[in-house]
């Protein structure tokens, strides 16, 4: 469609009859390209849908009309069921504090070192940055067995910190303060030593109150990384009680269970928190990917 | 803010020694600022890779603590001779050849059309990236149920469409399908950010000039837009190899790495030796096995980036 036009345009020397001829293609295939995409993103929006759809159905009426998501009524009861038989209350809590901790800390400590990495000249700086830089090749999910054993050897199995410090343990976060911190003109820093300002004076009052889009990226995903820890978890957190919600969750993938709709209240309940946290904070979350992505 | 508290008792001496001696008050705050990350960071991200590198060379068991007795180089042998080692390797290998080509392919696709959209930009990126945010074994459940044999949702659909129905849990190809599908769903949102974060930095003048020079949309997407996002899906190809080969919580989750082990990654062969056989020296010494092949692989990547950008004679348009 579009290379007949093409072809044709050199020809004629009226620029105003080409481009009529020529809105009609791309038009067309703009509609076309538009249709396909909303048809793919609805698609997969399904499996949310589905999710509520059967969360919200009876188990024998599941059964008998799987296809159609309206048969049968809808009530809450799956989750009260849920919420009685499992401790998902708990799994929510763990979680949060988990994550909390996590976000606190590697905000604090990453800042810390991303400051001192940009402004401050001393001893050690380039081993730092050079070892800094390695470790964001480190394929940290692959060391799980002798991170298991030191942990275990260090008495820090099944508390809190042991997830809490591998997030905070990670370089990519140092990476995200440091480029911003770099984009901060030095006359402000230097202007706030003049005046007898420290060096944390300035870190604290000066340039952490300026990096809140950093600060934001770098607490939001770490956020999420720490909620959805799987394999981690996993290993650390041996006691029903004191698990989090994915390892909660995770027991009861379960192909002979066949209360679907129980399940699938307790996986809508999993993962409503973190779309709620995603469609507030999207723009923030998208971009903080592709930055840190990109690095 | 809430960490000016935990950690302001560090630095503070930094303050008196300040107004006397600049460059050696920035030495030692440098020094103290960086203290808390860099403890954390050499403990626990540095120390598991030296802890499996001593382990390796003993039979540790993984049951009680203490290092066990000192075998030399034989958990090395004994890996490299392991069938069920080198099997788990091929099974990472073939996750990665069945999600990679669809994950950078289609991502590429999608956003490039997002990105000729006017309206409905933040649509695309919500209904693409929100299942990037669920735990994994929350997407395992919810696809768990719709593979289920006679009731599940993509057992309607493929039986709908004519299709013949594998048994996505019970079978080792129709195992392949359902976790590459449930891969698919879950991570397409992560590469098609990054190509819509690069989409936005191609300046729209070179649009208006093909646009002028009449070259319709399918001629500007094919010679301007992909071979301008070259460098993205370079790096997009290199991510997502390198997540597919550290593929566990799908696989483990949706079918435990069976039936039979026939689709075990290295990730849960490891995980089976150090928590199932308790042998915490032997799964040491599988770990460096595969944390070399990592290595290996992005250290290609980044040779061979800095090879093409080094030869200046190469054109853009190549990999597309």
């Amino acid at each position: 469609m579009t290379t007949t036009i093409i072809t044709t345009a050199p020809g004629r020397s009226a620029g105003g009859t080409t481009k009529a001829a020529g809105v009609d293609g791309p038009r067309l295939f703009n509609r076309l390209c538009a249709t396909c995409l909303t048809l793919f993103a609805l698609i997969w929006l399904v499996p949310f849908f589905w999710a509520l759809a059967t969360s919200l159905r009876s188990d024998g009426s599941i059964t008998q009309h799987p296809t159609s998501p309206f048969a049968g009524g809808w009530s809450f009861h799956a989750y009260s069921y849920a919420w009685d038989h499992y401790p998902i209350g708990w799994w929510y809590l763990n979680s949060l504090v988990i994550s909390l901790l996590a976000v606190v800390f590697t905000v604090g400590f990453c800042s810390m070192a991303g400051f001192a990495l940009a402004f401050l000249r001393f001893r050690g700086r380039g081993v730092i940055i050079a070892l800094v830089t390695a470790g964001l090749m480190l394929p940290t999910e692959a060391l799980v067995l002798p991170q298991f054993i030191e942990y275990r050897s260090l008495h820090l199995l099944g508390t809190y910190w042991a997830l809490v410090l591998p997030s905070i343990a990670a370089p990519v976060s140092v990476f995200v303060f440091h480029a911003f911190f770099r984009g901060i003109p030095t006359p402000l820093i230097e202007a706030a030593r003049i005046d007898g300002a420290s060096w944390w004076r300035v870190y604290a009052s000066v340039c952490m109150p300026i990096s809140r889009p950093a600060a934001a990226t770098v607490a939001i995903l770490t956020f999420i990384n720490s909620w959805n820890a799987f394999l981690w978890p996993l290993l650390v957190l041996n006691q029903t009680k004191s698990q989090t919600i994915p390892v909660g969750l995770a027991s009861l993938v379960n192909n002979s269970n066949i209360q679907y709709a129980e399940v699938m209240a307790s996986s809508v309940l999993g993962f409503l928190p973190l779309i709620a946290v995603f469609l507030v904070f999207q723009r923030q979350i998208t971009q903080g990917i592709a930055t840190t992505g990109i690095r | 803010m809430t960490t000016a508290v935990a950690t302001r008792s560090v630095p503070e001496p930094v303050a008196d020694t300040a107004p006397d001696r600049p460059a050696d008050s920035g030495r030692r705050a440098g020094l103290l600022l960086s203290a808390p990350f860099l403890i954390v960071y050499l403990l626990f991200l540095v120390g598991p890779l030296v802890v499996g590198i001593v382990l390796s060379f003993f039979n540790t068991t993984t049951v009680k603590s203490g290092l066990g007795g000192w075998v030399g180089l034989s958990n090395y042998t004994k890996v490299c001779r392991d069938p069920l080692f080198w099997d788990a390797m091929w099974h990472s290998v073939l996750f990665t050849l069945f999600t990679t080509p669809p994950l950078v392919v289609l991502a590429l696709a999608a956003a490039v059309l997002a990105s000729r959209m006017r309206r409905g930009r933040v649509f695309y990126r919500i209904a693409f990236f929100a299942p990037y945010v669920v735990p994994s074994s929350v997407v395992a459940l919810i696809f768990l149920w719709m593979y289920t044999p006679q009731v599940g949702l993509f057992t309607k659909v493929f039986s709908g469409l004519g299709l013949p129905v594998p048994d996505f849990i019970g079978s080792t190809s129709g195992g392949w399908t359902a976790v590459t599908l449930m891969t698919l769903w879950w991570t397409f949102g992560f590469n098609f950010v990054l190509y819509t974060a690069a989409l936005q930095d191609i300046p729209t003048d070179v649009y208006e000039a093909a646009a002028i020079d009449g070259a319709g949309p399918w001629q500007q997407i094919r010679t301007i837009t992909v071979p301008l996002l070259a460098p993205t899906t370079s790096l997009v190809l290199i991510l997502q190899i390198l997540a597919s080969l550290k593929v566990f919580d799908q696989i483990y989750l949706l079918l435990g790495g069976g039936p039979n082990q026939s689709t075990r990654p290295v990730i849960e062969y490891i995980y089976d030796t150090g928590f199932t056989s308790y042998r915490g020296g032997y799964g040491a010494a599988a770990t460096m096995v595969y944390f070399v092949i990592i290595v290996a692989v992005s250290a290609a990547w980044y040779g061979l980036r800095r090879w093409r950008a080094a030869d200046t004679a190469a054109p853009a348009g190549t990999a597309a």
